[in-house]
């Protein structure tokens, strides 16, 4: 079973494999990695070096919420000193500059605000079906940005819906989202 | 601090760019800004360059455009604030200027987008957010977060995705008058409401296009730019403001509350009345990356009641001759959105309205002397008012 990683490398390596075979035979017939850009005509010079990127995020200080996912639970941040309550979690509280926080579990019912249907996707995405994705208001006093698994045309603005966290259906590693209750 | 007036601006042609390289076009802008003040690249004795790239190659465009426009060994730097970067070039110039640093300042914006695939640019603004929170695990895009707006709005206030197309068929209206926009043809409702969804519910039509193009303004003391030009516009008052990068902290959905407050400091330094902005201004350039980018525009600027921008477009009320003049360069919609470049090409803009130098059609009558630019960064992420005056 492939994991979201390697499905999306496929993916994209897939995507680019015709560029790339065009720009080695471009090479090798002129020597040069240049053609003229067929819409205008212009000289264009194809870049030969290829810079992917994939970051590594620090999740230390937030530990707490990356268990809380592996036990299918949504934890957010509250100051010890001053009750400031934080999703995204956070580990420090500017309001009164104490890292004194506890770590709560997120209720299982919201009420959503908006949300949209993301129909041209990002390269990193383009291997999903449309998707929704929604803000979610939750009754712990805090909203949660987060996909949303129902049909959008059934969606109103206020109705319950209820959180899940979880492997998701096709990528396999953790996260969270939203069903109609 | 001492007045800061605008004494030259130059725009390049937007749009798809193969043609130069990413200095080139900024020389583009750059030159014709010089031309205009009739002054010579040595003369600038500092620059600052709106640029957000990622997409484009050169990773520090300000040494490049430096070398290139034959700005150094003057002072430059490039500097970010999303799609308002532009705007914070004109305003970190301002302050060289006013604090009587520098008599002449540059302040610029280049992008060159199509440097990249579509997808990948895709990619890289709608990285632009929060990027665990929204991004990493959710995928929203640029005009996904915008639809996050939109849909609140809409559902608030009983706006139509007819009204939203409005907006893009006004712009595209004025666009098809400006030989610089990308879209050069006038729309219809129908043709925009025939459009795909790219994030439900705005479509291809709601939305700014991907970019190449520059812009630049040269910024000068009093004293100096009485000297350099007759008709020097004066940069009455910047305000500025930012949002929350999560856009689930915001409290409503159905405006931006950066761009308010954005507007109310600049009012306030302006000496505009916030309750009737409008009865001060002749033109406004607004931030319509999506059509309801420019509805939300109109009410966190006061030129429409709250609930009430979308009538504003319904009744053609920001065409020439309504209650005020919006985008009568195309806007973001229809002259392009080079992101670093936008903010500049605004106030480039303005400064060509209240000088009366703009093409046929798309000229605002000049009466009160003042205009406003409203830039925003991100999904409200940043805000930027510029008022400008003869
Ligand atoms: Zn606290």
């Amino acid at each position: 079973m492939s994991t979201v990683v390697e499905k999306l490398r496929e993916y994209l390596d897939r995507a680019e494999a015709e560029q790339i075979r065009q720009l080695d035979q471009l090479v090798a017939a002129t020597g040069l990695p240049v053609y003229r850009d067929p819409k205008t005509g212009a000289l264009i010079w194809v870049d030969v070096r290829e810079l992917r990127l994939r970051f590594q995020l620090s999740v230390n200080r937030i530990a707490k919420f990356v268990e809380g996912l592996s036990q299918e639970r949504l934890y957010y941040t509250v100051c010890r000193r001053c009750g400031a309550k934080y999703f995204p979690p956070q580990a420090d509280c500017p309001r009164c500059k104490s890292s004194d926080m506890e770590w709560r579990e997120a209720s299982r019912e919201g009420e959503l605000v908006t949300w949209t249907v993301i129909n041209v996707k990002p390269a990193s995405f383009a291997h999903n079906k449309d998707y929704v994705v929604g803000i979610v208001k939750m009754p712990d006093g805090f909203n949660v940005t987060a996909w949303i698994d129902a049909d959008p045309s059934t969606l109103r603005p206020g109705m319950r819906l209820r959180l899940f966290v979880g492997k998701r259906p096709g990528e396999n590693y953790i996260t969270y989202w939203f069903r109609p209750v | 601090m001492r007045r800061v007036a605008i004494v030259g601006v130059g725009v390049s042609k937007f749009g798809y760019r193969p043609d130069v390289s990413l200095p080139e076009l900024a020389w583009e802008a750059v030159k014709e800004a010089l031309d205009d003040a009739r002054l010579d690249a040595k003369d600038v004795e500092a620059y600052v360059v709106g640029n957000v790239g990622g997409w484009s190659s050169e990773p520090l465009p300000a040494v490049v455009v430096g070398e290139y426009c034959g700005l150094a060994p003057s002072s430059g730097i490039r500097v970010e604030a999303a799609c308002a970067s532009g705007s914070s070039a004109v305003r970190t110039a301002y302050h060289m200027v006013a604090s009587g640093e520098a008599d002449i300042v540059m302040a610029m914006g280049v992008e060159k987008m199509n440097e990249s695939p579509t997808p990948t640019v895709v990619e890289f603004i709608g990285r632009a957010g929060n990027y665990f929170w929204e991004f990493e695990n959710f995928g929203l895009t640029f005009p996904g977060y915008y639809a996050l707006h939109a849909t609140a709005y809409m559902n608030k206030y009983g706006a139509t995705e007819a009204d939203l197309c409005e907006v893009a068929v006004k712009n595209h209206y004025y666009g098809s008058l400006n030989p610089k926009a990308q879209f050069q043809k006038p729309i219809t409702v129908e043709e925009c409401l025939k459009s795909k969804y790219v994030a439900w519910p705005l479509k291809l039509y709601d939305s700014s296009p991907i970019t190449d193009g520059s812009a630049a303004v040269i910024l000068a003391g009093e004293e100096v730019a009485k000297k350099i030009t007759d008709t020097p516009v004066w940069i009455k008052a910047i305000g500025a403001a930012n949002g929350t990068s999560n856009l689930s902290k915001r409290e409503d959905f159905a405006g931006l509350e950066a761009a308010r407050l954005a507007a109310q400091r600049a009012y306030r330094r302006a000496g505009i009345d916030p309750s009737e902005p409008v009865k001060h201004l002749d033109v406004a350039e607004v931030h319509d990356c999506f059509t309801i980018a420019e509805i939300m525009a109109y009410e966190d600027l006061g030129f429409a009641k709250r609930g009430e921008g979308y009538k504003l477009a319904r009744e053609k009320q920001t065409y020439i001759g309504g209650v005020i003049p919006v985008n009568l360069s195309g806007g973001l919609k229809a002259k392009g959105h080079p992101i670093g470049a936008t903010g500049v090409a605004m106030i480039a803009e303005l400064t060509r309205q209240l000088r009366q130098e703009v093409e046929r059609g798309r000229q605002a009558p000049i009466r009160k002397g003042m205009a406003l630019a409203h830039n925003v960064g991100g999904t409200g992420h940043y805000a930027f008012v510029t008022v400008l005056s003869l």
